[in-house]
């Protein structure tokens, strides 16, 4: 990845986080790692959305939640999803209330492990998404070219 | 017939890093009635401990919450210490001590950067992020995690600090001291974070006392009471008072955490001084605990009380936390009664919301 045509904007949701890679992804945007040289900027509105970045794994509750941030992001989307609860349920696989991973609700891009996953583990898993986001972004184009001739 | 038209706040909102969500009722601008409902965060942690054994469930326990992670390792360690009769010693309460007030601090410092950015105020919510993840070096150097430590478990500590490195950190405490000091006159003096935050969401000291504030809410309406002052881990060997702020409004509970902080820097130099010497843990290899232990903690956002109960088996029969947020749930929504929609996330913030602790 050379340089990035787009400044991707991400969303961030705490489906059943514990907090540890919360304030790990929240300190990515703070001046010692600072995403924003990247031009990545955390925003509150899922329609501005192009990167869905979720913590921790669902529950009953916040699965409705995860699946409608994710209905109303606009295409091309990359999710993320970040810590070893959003990957498998982690230390609380076993809980009464918890599903598991967040794949069980919607479809995951990136994988970033750790708990907490690391702030440079996050950075990293980003910039994969950046490059799925714009692969599938030029996709989209080559189909509304077809569709137009 | 009402005018009141209902507005949703969350579960997923700009200000709010964790879901929590609150039907706001609203006539014009004016909050009638705010009614929380929660349960995003739920995993069903407490019954964990039926299928972890007792020593695995420290880690678990840590988890609760990534914020005050050390805290709660403490809090569930000490507890079933207690039950098993083992003492710890000296030098692992010490240190327990020293990480349990870092984490403090770096509790505290999140939340100012968070409630700076509420108020619209980016760069100081930059500065103070800046001066926390000085102290995470600390706590990644010394323990060898960032947010979750895993140093605390049954017996003791896993890891022991080197005199020369406890020196060296003593030495940078008091550069991160300095550099705190600066931004901490800004949340002090600066004419727009007053602007916002005094007067609003006033709670009385009956209020708070009657609706079961903790912590620096509590302390913020001019009730001095930490659970600290019961003197559990080193607490009762240092010299400290609990800080009180008399106006009850969001100002005085932001004061109460930036005093707060000067305090825990002030604890962590007594701590260093008086660090004993000897071994970080007790072996505690075929003792099983057994009976009931109910006790208080104080985290950054107030008392904590955890409820263990064993039977003398590997597995715990019951282990029960009440956590400081959902007791500040109920001063929170009477605080929002008849404030500005405006004022509604700078409110819901001066509780400093823990959401994941709220609901394990």
């Amino acid at each position: 990845m050379s340089f990035l045509k787009k400044s991707p904007w991400v969303l961030h949701y705490a489906a059943t986080s514990c907090n540890g890679c919360d304030i790990e992804l929240l300190a990515c945007l703070t001046p010692l790692y600072d995403v924003e040289r990247f031009g990545i900027v955390n925003t509150g509105n899922p329609k501005h959305a192009d990167i869905f970045l979720v913590t921790g794994s669902v529950n009953e509750e916040s699965r409705k939640v995860v699946e409608n941030l994710y209905a109303q992001m606009p295409d091309p989307k990359v999710v993320v999803a970040i810590g070893a609860c959003a990957l498998s349920g982690g230390i609380f696989k076993d809980a009464y209330n918890v599903y598991g991973g967040i794949d069980k609700v919607i479809p995951v891009d990136v994988y970033v492990p750790g708990c907490a996953a690391r702030p440079e583990a996050i950075i990293d898993g980003v910039v994969q998404a950046l490059d799925i986001l714009e692969q599938r972004g030029k996709a989209r184009k080559r189909q509304r070219k077809m569709v137009a001739a | 017939m009402s005018n009141t038209t209902i507005v949703p706040f969350g579960p997923q909102h700009p200000v709010l890093p964790e879901p929590i969500h609150l039907d706001l009722e609203l006539d014009d601008e004016r909050v009638v009635q705010a009614l929380p409902s929660i349960g995003y965060v739920h995993r069903g942690l407490e019954l964990l401990a039926e299928r972890h054994d007792f020593i695995e469930m420290a880690n678990v326990a840590e988890r609760i919450c990534g914020i005050c992670s050390f805290i709660h390792g403490q809090g569930y360690c000490q507890g079933v210490e207690q039950l098993m009769g083992v003492e710890v010693p000296p030098r692992a309460v010490y240190l327990r001590t020293v990480w349990g007030e870092i984490s403090r601090i770096q509790s505290h410092l999140l939340w100012l950067g968070l409630s700076a950015d509420a108020l619209g105020y980016e760069s100081l919510f930059q500065h103070s992020w800046r001066i926390r993840e000085m102290l995470v070096d600390i706590i990644e150097e010394t323990t060898g995690g960032r947010v979750i430590f895993g140093v605390c478990k049954v017996g003791g500590v896993r890891k022991d600090v080197d005199d020369a490195v406890l020196k060296a950190v003593k030495g940078r405490m008091r550069e991160i001291q300095t550099s705190f000091n600066e931004i901490a006159s800004v949340f002090r003096e600066d004419p727009t974070v007053k602007k916002r935050t005094v007067g609003v969401g006033v709670l009385t000291a009956e209020d708070a006392h009657a609706l079961g504030a903790v912590g620096p809410v509590l302390r913020g309406s001019g009730v001095a009471r930490d659970t600290r002052k019961l003197g559990y881990a080193a607490f009762g060997e240092l010299d400290w008072e609990p800080v009180v702020e008399q106006d009850g409004d969001c100002y005085a509970r932001c004061i109460v955490r930036v005093r707060e902080i000067d305090q825990s820097f002030d604890i962590i130099a007594q701590c260093l001084e008086r660090m004993p010497d000897g071994e970080v843990d007790v072996s505690v290899k075929g003792k099983r605990p057994k009976g009931e232990a109910m006790f208080r903690l104080e985290q950054p956002r107030g008392e904590v009380c955890y409820y263990i109960s064993a039977d003398g088996k590997k597995n715990l029969a019951r282990f029960r936390v009440r956590t400081p947020t959902f007791a500040n749930i109920a001063p929170l929504v009477h605080m929002l009664k008849g404030c500005e929609l405006a004022d509604v996330p700078v409110i819901v913030l001066t509780i400093d919301p823990c959401v994941s602790c709220n609901e394990r």
